[in-house]
This record gives structure tokens, sequence and C-alpha cells, in this order.
């Protein structure tokens, strides 16, 4: 299958996402987090923490706006309906706490054809209130030929 | 924490594990919530999410390894499809050790099936 690879490097618009202490709570029951450093704020504070904890994996919900638009990219022309996730790989810098706003920047990483499949990643970089790095993200999405 | 060392996690997700899913994510691809649609495209049925599995890599790593601010660096690679109703286990074993980082492999599998597999973790020690 022919691939576009003119979108490589491209940067979509960044996104601003608040957490919430109920979204953070809502996220690590849907995943089976139970560590009251995610539901119970008295005991995320005496542990040095201003809120709630996020679950590391919880960078899907504060990235996963910024990540669309390159899903959608017309150049990029993704075949949804022969789309798998591939692979994801994610860094990750300080904890996300309830309270902070996290700055996200999604841009195209890569795009290959390969064995009959192309290879879309994604990176995004998510950044906190204070400038800090909370994590990186690399989303490989396979499509196979039609 | 010593290289051989290993863990163990294994979860069953309900019926309506997705669609719970699907609200805390934001991620309401139909197939895994709309066994209709699922069916058309040619699925078994609905399937679990593929970072919902990587989440459940991940808390295995948190659990057995002292907390959510030990995991530095996860990598999977998503395989065959997740179903509701029939248990996951995940396994990790420590690879390496060495200055402050520790390496973790990791897998899941569900009815004898890897559905993640080369999952590679760093780790604050």
């Amino acid at each position: 299958m022919a691939v576009n690879t003119d979108a490589i490097g491209r940067a979509y618009p960044a996104t601003i996402y608040a957490v919430g202490r109920e979204k953070i709570r809502e996220y690590a029951s849907a995943v089976g987090e139970h560590n009251p450093l995610h539901l119970d704020p008295e005991v995320a504070r005496s542990a040095g923490f201003a809120d709630v904890v996020a679950p590391p994996m919880f960078a899907v919900v504060y990235s996963n706006a910024a990540i669309l638009p390159g899903l959608f990219d017309p150049e990029l022309g993704i075949d949804f309906a022969h789309m798998v996730h591939g692979s994801q790989e994610f860094r990750w810098g300080p904890l996300v706490v309830a309270g902070d706003e996290i700055t996200t920047t999604a841009t195209v990483k890569d795009v290959a054809e390969r064995g009959g499949m192309g290879f879309y990643v994604f990176e995004t970089e998510s950044v906190n209130q204070k400038g800090e790095t909370v994590c990186v993200g690399l989303w490989t999405n396979i499509v196979r030929a039609g | 924490m010593k290289p051989g060392d290993s863990f163990e996690l294994t979860v069953t997700p309900d019926r309506y594990l997705t669609v719970r899913y699907a609200g805390a994510s934001g991620d309401f691809n139909p197939i895994h919530i709309d066994e209709d649609f699922a069916k058309q495209v040619g699925l078994p049925g609905r399937i679990l999410h593929g970072l919902w599995t990587m989440a459940q890599v991940a808390r295995a790593h948190s659990e057995a390894l002292g907390g959510p601010d030990k995991l530095e660096r996860l990598s999977v690679q998503f395989r065959g499809m997740g179903v509701m109703e029939e248990e996951i286990t995940v396994t990790g074993t420590v690879r390496e050790v060495d200055d402050g980082r520790a390496v973790v492999h990791s897998e899941a599998s569900q009815n004898g099936k890897r559905i993640i597999r080369n999952g590679e973790a760093d780790i604050r020690v």
C-alpha cells in the first residue's frame, strides 16, 4: 500500500487538559487502580501531593484530544477500517495530580510502509503548568492492506 | 529487587468494562462498546481497548514494585484481541538492575494467547 510520507515532522495544535479529581477517580476505578493515592485526597496530601495522583496510564486521557487531529489528517489518509493499535510507549516525568493543567502537542514521528502495511507513528509531549515534561508518548498505528 | 524476581496480576474484565473504560478514557470506538457494530466489521464481538490492557500491565508494575512513581517508561506491543469475562494474566520479570534503574520484561495473556507482548519497563529503584 502507498503511504504519504510528506507529513513526517508535522505538528498539530497544542491542547490543554485540566486534570480533575473526579476524572482521576473515575479512570482509576475503570482500570482497577485501588491505591488510595489515586482515590483519597487526604492520603495523597499526607504523602506530599497537592491532591489525588493520576495513575501513569492516565496519560491517555490528557493526550487524547492532541492525538485526534493526526488520526483524522486527510493528508495522512489513515484507513480506520483496517487500522490497529500496534504498539505504545510512554515515558513519565513527575506524577500528575488533580489541579494540574497539561499541555500536549502531537507530531508525526514517522510514516512508513513495510510488508504491505502502513505504519503511522505519532509522538506526544505533555507538559504541566510548571513547564515540566510529565509524559512523552509514542503511538504506533498499523494499517493493513484493504 | 534483583534479576529474576517476578510478579503476576490476574484480572477478569466484566461485561460492561469497556463501557466504563470508554467513558473514563474518552475512547468511544464502537468496536469496544457496540456488539452489532463489532460483528459487522468481522470481530467476534466487542473487544477490550488495548490501552486498558496496557493499564493492567502498568498497574502490575506499580503494585509489585512500590507505587506509581516507580514507573519511568513502559512500552508494549498489542497482538490479537482481548475479550470480556475471561481472565487475563499479566506477568513481569526483572531482567537487570543497575545504577538506580531496573529493566522489567512483561506480557499479558488470555486463554493461552498473548494479547500484549514484548512489554519492557524502566523502573526507578
